[in-house]
């Protein structure tokens, strides 16, 4: 067994270093898209007059403000410079091409992108993490007992609930959760963040919401998993050995539906990201997605532009993690 | 009234949906293989019910879909008709009342008095504090303390039994459909439909119109005097607000999959059957915009486009010309965001299609590729668009309410639920709190979803033939009847 093994830890370190690189061309167009929706949709001649009010601006005002910001240079090809100065300086070599070392320039407050990611990682994670755990396994529990009462007046009404629950706009779960248990019952504050410790009192709401919100698309879901593999032929002769029907949800029908089940929520993780944004922007937990919200209000068009970057790594990093997770829950996947 | 007639960008995209349903529900009616799955759908009790709902949805979209600019009053004079800078609707026509009367601030529901207090001024000359009445909520009520509920109750109730009249005659004219349809009497058919004896459960969709006509006529009746549901900051009628969202919502969860449509199936099946490079270059393009977070390429995209609408006032002469090009932009990128998913489902269905024997055969009779995909692949994807279509379309109607909230959604002038709801969340540390804008948002949104998930279940029941073979409930039927036969 032990060559097997080493073997296969040789093949899965070429598999991520053929992934990475497969990843460079993906952002390389990632990067163009940003910097043609940012650059060549309007000049940033336009934006500066808008960011400085339409009406009465002065030519030189828009230059002062090209300036400032490092907008002052040829889009892509500098004929003015020497040597490689004629593409390294360049809007598009600066703004683009350098996130790719994680130098992201400076917001429009002055402060630094990257450190200012940096810090609001943490309550972004704070609350997006155990929320996630938390969903899933609640999530699977639920799909697992429709199941199990598949085809009854439970397994009816569950999914009628799931509907329902599914109808609702996230939006009016964080409103309402703010306001029962926040307003009229004072279990937690309404919205905050400190940290330590303390920051739990913060997290559970955000979470406990994030949870709700996506509980009925995703019990649904799972429950369509678990029917599928519940009809399949290994089942059946699960069953006519003797075993009970728990045993059979557990042992088979669980383990094999975590194949898609993997699937949907490795895939889901940009998406939680977009719920971190409404969710923690509602709550004031200073996290990237209140950042990146806020940036949109104030325009802030260098922390959007440095956000579609971050989001399009996390996703890509996603891919990956989904890839590898198959092999954990499927020894028959081999990366190749 | 003169008017001049104004067709904005969306309106005709909306007309040009329209005119492809009606098309296709002639194609299909003609041919039986296209007509079985649909019969299966109007089989269904819970999609008929969500598309009876639907359809009043879609009844109130169309008609504020239909816009003119009316003449100003006393332009009729000169030579040159002058027509007011304010783009109108049908709807606004039928809503007018509503429309026009506007309070001075917020107004509970089905309220006399303004909710804020304020410095009257008595006929003696003294002042006091206290709550102004409003100008139209309640305006015929002489004491409005004693006689408001009762008032409010007789408005509804007689609402109510107007519309119950009204269902009836609905219900005798489908009873009279039924009755044509299989040859027997009326009175026959009438009690067929309420035993659940017919194919379309018809009994279902007529409780479900006895409820709206029921509600709809309450609301009629009370909205003749009140605000049923207030008035917002403005003092604007909120219940208007929430049936001029209506077309917004509509709009997103329609036309863009409408706009990305063509993208998705041209890139899809080519990829799928073409393989090679064009497969590889296709895949290249779609994981690269799948990987952008989908709010924010939305938020980036319609950010910039707001900088080319400000910045070039000219092509929009209108305030509602330039809401609308915002809206057509925010259907394209969502299509955009949207998209992929579609094309891998195409692109994986073609692959395996041009495998089979009959589209080998037909490359071996020398048929032309253009030929082979828009006689044999096309038509054998088509119930995968169908059901794409549909699914996504509530959750397109609840990402516009997120992307308003965020600032990245639909013009801020323009009514949708996002603009109700992200308005509204301000005004929720108030005490007593406002919680109207919220509730017509909520109770307008959930309708419309839920309508279209049950609707949206409906179809790929009969559609997907994957999704048949796990239905537990259906499995048990089967079950039973071949126990009966055996």
């Amino acid at each position: 067994m032990a060559p097997a093994r080493a073997a296969d830890g040789a093949n899965v370190t070429a598999y991520i270093i053929r992934r990475l690189l497969y990843a460079v061309p993906i952002l390389l167009g990632v990067n163009v898209i940003t910097f043609a929706l940012f650059f060549l949709v309007n000049t940033p001649d336009d934006i500066a007059r808008m960011q400085l009010g339409v009406k009465r601006v002065t030519p030189e005002a828009i230059t002062k403000w090209k300036q400032e910001r490092g907008y002052d240079k040829p889009l892509l090809y500098n004929a003015g410079a020497a040597g490689a100065g004629k593409l390294t300086q360049t809007i598009f070599y600066e703004k683009s091409l350098r996130m790719f070392v994680f130098d992201f320039g400076r917001a429009d407050d002055g402060r630094d992108i990257a450190r200012e990611i940096r810090l609001r990682m943490g309550p972004s994670l704070a609350v997006a993490v155990p929320a996630f755990f938390v969903g899933l396994l609640v999530y699977i529990t639920f799909a697992l007992g429709f199941a199990f009462f598949r085809a009854t007046y439970v397994d009816f009404w569950g999914v009628v609930m799931c509907v329902a629950a599914m109808s609702i706009s996230s939006m009016f779960y964080i409103i309402g959760g703010q306001y029962l248990i926040g307003k009229l019952w004072h279990l937690v504050p309404i919205s905050g963040f400190s940290g330590g410790l303390d920051a739990l009192r913060f997290i559970v709401l955000p979470a406990a919401i994030g949870v709700l919100g996506s509980f009925g698309a995703s019990t649904r879901l799972y429950r369509t998993f678990f029917l599928e593999e519940i009809g399949k032929d290994y089942v059946r002769t699960a069953r006519a050995k003797g075993l009970s029907e728990v045993t059979v949800l557990f042992r088979h029908v669980l383990k094999n539906a975590m194949i898609p089940i993997l699937t949907g929520v490795v895939v889901a993780i940009p998406f939680l990201f977009i719920g971190g944004l409404i969710t923690e922007s509602f709550f004031g937990i200073p996290g990237l997605g209140s950042y990146t919200i806020d940036a949109i209000n104030s325009q802030d068009f260098a922390v959007v532009r440095s956000m579609v970057f971050i989001g399009s790594l996390l996703y890509i990093a996603g891919l990956l993690l989904t890839d590898i997770s198959y092999t954990l829950v499927d020894p028959r996947v081999r990366l190749t | 009234m003169p008017f001049q007639s104004v067709v904005l960008w969306t309106d005709w995209l909306v007309y040009l949906l329209v005119a492809v349903i009606a098309a296709t529900m002639v194609y299909v009616r003609r041919r039986e293989h296209l007509r079985a799955p649909w019969r299966r759908v109007a089989q269904s009790v819970s999609g008929m019910v969500g598309l009876t709902v639907l359809l009043a949805f879609v009844v109130a979209g169309l008609l504020d879909s239909v816009h003119f600019r009316p003449r100003l009053a006393g332009s009729e004079a000169s030579a040159k008709a002058a027509y007011s800078i304010e783009v109108l609707s049908v709807l606004d026509l039928v809503l007018e009342p509503l429309r026009a009367r506007r309070e001075k601030t917020y107004s509970a529901p089905l309220a006399t008095e303004l909710y804020a207090r304020e410095t009257i001024e008595l006929p003696d000359g003294s002042q006091v504090r206290g709550y102004p009445r409003l100008k139209y909520g309640g305006a015929q009520l002489k004491d409005p303390e004693r006689e408001r509920a009762a008032d409010v109750w007789r408005a509804a109730l007689g609402g109510a039994a107007a519309g119950a009249v009204i269902w009836l005659a609905f219900g005798l004219l489908i009873a009279a459909v039924v009755a044509r349809g299989s040859g027997a009497h009326i009175s026959q058919a009438w009690r067929r439909i309420w035993r659940a004896e017919t194919d379309v459960p018809w009994h279902a969709i007529l409780l479900t119109l006895l409820l709206f006509c029921a509600l709809g006529g309450a609301a009629i009746a009370l909205a003749a005097n009140y605000h049923l549901f207030g008035t917002d900051k403005v003092g604007q009628d909120v219940l208007y607000q929430a049936l001029k969202s209506i077309r917004t919502a509509l709009v997103i969860g329609t036309l863009t999959t409408l706009v990305m449509l063509p993208f998705a199936l041209a890139l899809g099946i080519a990829a799928g059957y073409f393989g090679g490079w064009v497969d590889d270059a296709i895949q290249y393009v779609y994981t690269t915009l799948n990987s952008i977070p989908g709010v924010l390429l939305i938020a980036a995209a319609v950010l910039m486009m707001q900088v080319y609408i400000d910045g070039h006032p000219e092509l929009f002469p209108t305030a509602a010309d330039r809401a609308d090009f915002r809206l057509l932009i925010l259907c394209i990128i969502l299509g955009v965001t949207s998209w992929t998913g579609l094309c891998r489902l195409l692109r994986g269905e073609a692959l395996k299609l041009k495998e089979l024997e009959y589209i080998q055969a037909a490359h071996a009779f020398g048929v032309r590729h253009h030929r082979i995909i828009t006689r044999h692949i096309l038509p054998n994807v088509m119930y995968i668009v169908l059901i794409t279509v549909v699914m996504e379309f509530s959750g397109l109607v609840l990402a516009e309410a997120v992307l308003s909230y965020v600032g990245v959604g639909v013009d801020p002038s323009m009514n949708s639920f996002g603009t109700m709801i992200n308005n509204a969340r301000l005004e929720m540390a108030r005490e007593p709190m406002v919680w109207w804008s919220l509730a017509a948002a909520f109770v307008f949104m959930v309708t419309l979803v839920l309508a279209a998930n049950l609707f949206a279940d409906a179809v790929r029941d009969a559609f997907d033939p994957r999704v048949r073979m796990i239905n537990p409930l259906a499995a048990k039927a089967r079950r039973r009847e071949g126990l009966a036969k055996s």
